[in-house]
């Protein structure tokens, strides 16, 4: 743990996984490195994959839904889930 | 309704621990209403008539096709082109005849929709589009009902118990906490377009009755403003917390006059009536033959298109493939007219008002059942 004291901007890892059709666009998992909040996320992925904007999905930060700008940690989850209307 | 218990037939679950006589009192004297008897409702149906549920409504106004078979197993073959409220009503019938079954063979609205839920405890959203999902959310606000919600796509589908207070001053989620808004038409596949596992909906459904008995009996620990995802292809199964935002209130109609004037139809199709032709118009524009016509079917779908001639490039590639389309008019089409909505709003974004894009209502699969009907 030592290099934590030695290296104080540490490498911050974002785990994001990905449900339904959204996975058509971004695949099952992402590993991103360094975002701060939710809505850093945002702008970056929709930049990353064009076709995103236009998809409604909602937001889990380690298992909770988020609606506002959510703070991210180190290891934190990310779940990107599509509204599905199939019965 | 018949008050006593049939010991013999709810044996096997009286004797459970904390279910017992008083678990079983309590299924008899509920009320459960399904909207929507398809691929969810079937077996959260069946799973409700075999545990005796006293009362259960079923609202549906479609009949059944043989494109249903594969997932809604309450019917047979003999039942194609029969109301499916009725067909499932008599096969529960025959299932347990103890019970009570109301069927409303007739089209969920926001007329009818507080009458009919208003006398059922519970409801069971197994519906299979948007705006009907919304307007059932809204209502079970109005009358302050809980709502055990399921929905599927392709091989993933949602369980979850909204609007559930054990006092009318509790917080509780509701649907629009998680979508506020309803998806505009085509941005969401439905199953006709993108699919759906037969299992899965059977597997969902049972959960809805699962979740359902377990509120009524208040056994183990109901997804209360919890929703659960399971995928049936990895086993994953994903459980998130909800939470109510009092900004989703504001979107709720206020009361109940001003919710049987609110159009649900409306609030999910403007995007539709931007870019949607009809088959004629779609014929008169190919008589002008300056027009590019794209299939964003995937290369192996049916039925084959060898009436005109078009471009095939699936919705997924199209983003790469615009370089193809020279014309000023670019008709887009697909099975059923929800993928090429989606593709429609794509190229808009890419080419602005520089071309006319339309999407061709009811897909390829209206177009040639038009023709054929033509030709008779």
């Amino acid at each position: 743990m030592l290099h934590l004291y030695r290296y104080p901007k540490l490498k911050m890892q974002i785990n994001i996984i990905i449900f339904g059709q959204l996975c058509d666009l971004l695949g099952e998992n992402l590993v991103l490195e360094n975002i701060a909040d939710t809505d850093s996320l945002t702008a970056i992925l929709n930049e990353k994959y064009p076709g995103l904007a236009d998809s409604k999905y909602m937001m889990a930060v380690d298992k909770k839904l988020v609606t506002g700008n959510t703070l991210l940690n180190n290891k934190s989850t990310v779940a990107l889930m599509p509204a599905f209307s199939g019965g | 309704m018949n008050n006593t218990i049939s010991y013999e037939r709810y044996h096997r679950q009286m004797i459970l621990k904390n279910f017992g006589e008083a678990g079983q009192q309590k299924l008899l004297k509920a009320k459960v209403l399904v909207i929507g008897a398809g691929g969810l409702g079937c077996p959260a149906l069946q799973y409700l008539a075999a545990a005796g549920i006293g009362t259960i409504g079923i609202v549906d106004d479609d009949v059944v096709s043989l494109s249903n078979l594969h997932r809604q197993i309450l019917y047979s073959v003999n039942d194609i082109g029969f109301p499916k409220a009725e067909r499932a009503a008599g096969k529960l019938g025959q299932l347990n005849p103890e019970i009570t079954i109301i069927t409303y063979p007739e089209r969920l609205t926001n007329q009818n929709a507080l009458s009919i839920m208003d006398a059922y405890d519970i409801i069971i959203d197994g519906t299979d589009n948007f705006s009907t999902r919304y307007m059932i959310n809204d209502a079970c606000i109005l009358l302050n009902k809980p709502l055990v919600y399921g929905a599927v796509s392709q091989y993933e589908g949602q369980v979850a118990i909204f609007n559930y207070k054990k006092n009318p001053a509790e917080e509780a989620v509701n649907y629009r906490d998680l979508f506020p808004n309803p998806p505009k038409e085509g941005e969401v596949l439905n199953c006709a377009e993108a699919g759906v596992l037969g299992v899965l909906p059977g597997i969902i459904g049972t959960m809805q009755a699962n979740e359902t008995i377990k509120l009524i009996t208040g056994i183990g620990k109901p997804l209360i403003n919890r929703m659960l995802t399971f995928n049936t292809l990895n086993n994953r199964a994903y459980e998130i917390e909800l939470f109510a935002s009092p900004e989703t209130r504001l979107l709720i109609p206020e009361n109940k006059e001003v919710f049987k004037e609110t159009d649900y139809d409306w609030l999910c199709s403007s995007i539709a009536e931007q870019y949607e032709i009809d088959c004629n118009s779609f014929d008169d524009l190919l008589a002008t033959s300056n027009i590019d016509v794209i299939d964003v079917r995937e290369m192996d779908e049916m039925p084959a298109i060898e009436e005109f001639s078009f471009y095939q490039v699936p919705l997924k590639k199209l983003q790469e493939n615009v370089s193809r389309i020279q014309s000023d008019t670019v008709v887009i089409i697909c099975q059923s007219g929800v993928r090429s909505l989606q593709a429609a709003k794509q190229l808009t974004a890419i080419f602005g008002t520089s071309k006319k894009i339309f999407s061709l209502k009811g897909g390829i699969i209206q177009w040639k059942q038009q023709h054929a009907k033509q030709m008779l």
